[in-house]
């Protein structure tokens, strides 16, 4: 599996990252050798085979009551923010 | 003073006899650090204020002859586990500054169980690598040579307990990112089972393989620290409400008879013949202590590479789509839009290791590829927990080298991902399998560490532990320190 430059562009966008001239000009030949190695796994019969849902056999993901279980901290966590104002995060205009 | 050769029990006891104070020792760890940590790197953030306070409330709970096997004991968390008030960066740009506004489980339990908390250890950028060189606040070097790498991605916590730094420091383990670190640096470190420690606080890297574990000297130290560590937590749903065995208590069993299936698929190609000799030494070792040898195979385990290079970028393309320059981390400058703020904010904020792995998974998850990549994986993967299942039915515990070789060369491997990531061909399997596991030190090729690695079924931790501890009451490579480090 080989992927051009213009696959990455594609790719990139999608995972919303601004890519450097450099990394556009890298990654497409690091990440062809990652898919093919991923590629090994099309030798493997796996016909009838479940794909693994869950490390731990008979585990399923355990559900709770949607209760309020915490208080209101939201001083602390925005302390951590780039942009707030009024409690608010701000971001650049969405809706003119 | 060599308080820092002692093990966790001797310096516990020294602790309850009031041989020296948790202020003492604490001192002595902090004084250590400043005097390595220039040339280690190993530490990202020292929190000595933090520590003596910790220290003086321990000392007062051991002068009214209270506290436990902890309590009182100095120890560092990986920077991936959230610390209320202290910065938290997971090595990466993307949080430099972050201040976590809550403690994790594991910082929180082993926080109660009275220990110190000396600082915060550096580590591949979102524990993703090898070699600890993603980290953006520069590579660790390894103490027993500074011009090899000590591993990853917990190479911080690594290079910290191998050279005396802290007598233990907590890691986690997506690929092998305990047990890989400690072999290079030549400690002692357990991935346990897949839901025994609570993952909440922990920054998810791949949510379906990540777990907490913990580094030290020996099993019987990594025994006393997993206690407190392991059980239920409902604040992780993954957790698996199952009650915590005693692990110190087991320790001392005898290996007679003991089962240890030795993995025809580890010694085969790839494995440095000197590597593969000291794990053969250790195999003899172990067939003197009573245990008996059976060959085992797990054919599709060749195959846990490449399965973990689809599995593992997937979940994490999803887990750092948080990272939005939104509510916290890094924020580009100006944002023409909110467009640009999500790619620059993310360009900027991650390294080149993290966004190769974000593409990948946003690359084997998107429309078209996803049966092909994703789905396909998560089969192999099933392959892969098969075989180990089948192989437990024939032998109590699976034993093979944990990497190919010793510490490489910094700078070495950084340019070929591939080539790096092979480092972890033995340990991953048992991360896709949600199995226990761990390494220990089993001797050294040109002095540099090799470690030995010890893969047991679901929640079998007690017989892992013992497994080691029987080994390390007949050899001493686990008490060894590096020359400029005694």
């Amino acid at each position: 599996m080989s992927l051009t430059r213009k696959d990455v562009e594609g790719i990139a966008h999608l995972a919303r990252l601004q890519m450097t001239e450099a990394e556009l000009a890298a990654y497409p030949e690091s990440l062809s050798k990652i898919l093919t190695l991923v590629d090994q796994l099309n030798a493997a019969p796996t016909g009838a085979i479940e794909p693994m849902a869950h490390p731990l056999e008979g585990e399923i993901q355990r559900l709770r009551p949607d209760g309020v279980t915490e208080t209101d901290a939201h001083l602390k966590y925005q302390a951590n923010a780039p942009q707030v104002a009024s409690g608010l995060y701000v971001v650049p205009r969405v809706i003119e | 003073m060599t308080l820092h050769t002692r093990s966790l029990a001797a310096l516990a006891a020294g602790l309850a006899a009031r041989e020296f104070s948790s202020v003492e020792l604490t001192e002595h760890f902090l004084a250590r650090i400043s005097a390595a940590n220039g040339a280690l790197n190993a530490f990202l953030t020292v929190t000595p204020e933090r520590a003596l306070a910790d220290a003086q409330r321990a000392d007062g709970v051991l002068a009214q002859g209270q506290g436990g096997a902890l309590t009182g004991i100095p120890i560092a968390h990986k920077d991936i586990f959230c610390t209320d008030g202290i910065q938290t960066t997971c090595a990466s740009k993307m949080l430099k500054g972050f201040v976590a506004p809550y403690d994790a489980t594991v910082v929180e339990r082993l926080t109660q169980a009275g220990t110190v908390l000396l600082g915060k250890t550096n580590m591949d950028e979102f524990a993703m690598g090898s070699s600890n060189e993603t980290s953006h606040f520069g590579p660790v070097k390894n103490p027993w040579d500074l011009s090899k790498v000590p591993g990853g991605s917990s190479g911080g916590s690594a290079a910290a307990v191998a050279a005396r730094l802290a007598p233990a420091a907590t890691g986690t383990d997506t690929g092998g990112s305990i047990r890989q670190p400690a072999a290079l640096t030549g400690i002692s470190g357990i991935k346990p089972t897949y839901g025994r420690v609570s993952r909440y606080g922990m920054i998810a890297f791949a949510s379906s393989l990540d777990q907490a574990g913990i580094m030290a000297a020996s099993a019987e130290d990594c025994a006393l620290l997993l206690a407190p560590m392991a059980g239920f937590d409902t604040r992780d749903s993954t957790s698996v409400d199952r009650a915590v065995p005693d692990y110190v208590a087991g320790l001392e069993r005898s290996l007679k008879g003991v089962k240890i299936g030795i993995l025809k698929e580890f010694f085969a190609q790839g494995l440095e013949s000197q590597t593969g000799a000291r794990v053969q030494a250790a195999i003899d070792e172990y067939r003197r202590l009573g245990a008996e040898i059976i060959e085992v195979s797990c054919p599709n385990l060749p195959l846990s590479v490449p399965t973990y290079y689809v599995v593992a970028p997937a979940e994490a393309s999803s887990n750092l789509s948080r990272f939005d320059g939104v509510r916290f981390g890094h924020r580009c400058e100006n944002p023409r839009d909110l467009l640009d703020l999500y790619k620059r904010s993310r360009g900027e904020g991650f390294g080149s290791e993290v966004k190769r792995r974000i593409m990948t998974g946003t690359y084997v998850l998107s429309a078209g590829y996803y049966d092909a990549y994703y789905i396909k994986a998560q089969k192999v993967r099933s392959l892969i927990a098969q075989d180990f299942k089948r192989a437990f039915t024939q032998v109590d515990v699976l034993l093979g080298p944990t990497a190919p070789g010793p510490a490489f060369a910094i700078g070495d491997k950084v340019d070929d991902p591939v080539t790096m990531y092979l480092n972890d061909i033995y340990t991953i399997g048992a991360n896709l399998a949600g199995l226990p596991a761990m390494s220990i030190p089993c001797g050294f090729v040109n002095d540099l560490p090799v470690g030995l690695q010890l893969i047991g079924p679901h929640f079998s931790e007690a017989q892992l532990l013992a497994v080691a501890h029987g080994y390390q009451r007949v050899t001493d490579f686990h008490s060894r320190v590096p020359v400029a480090y005694t």
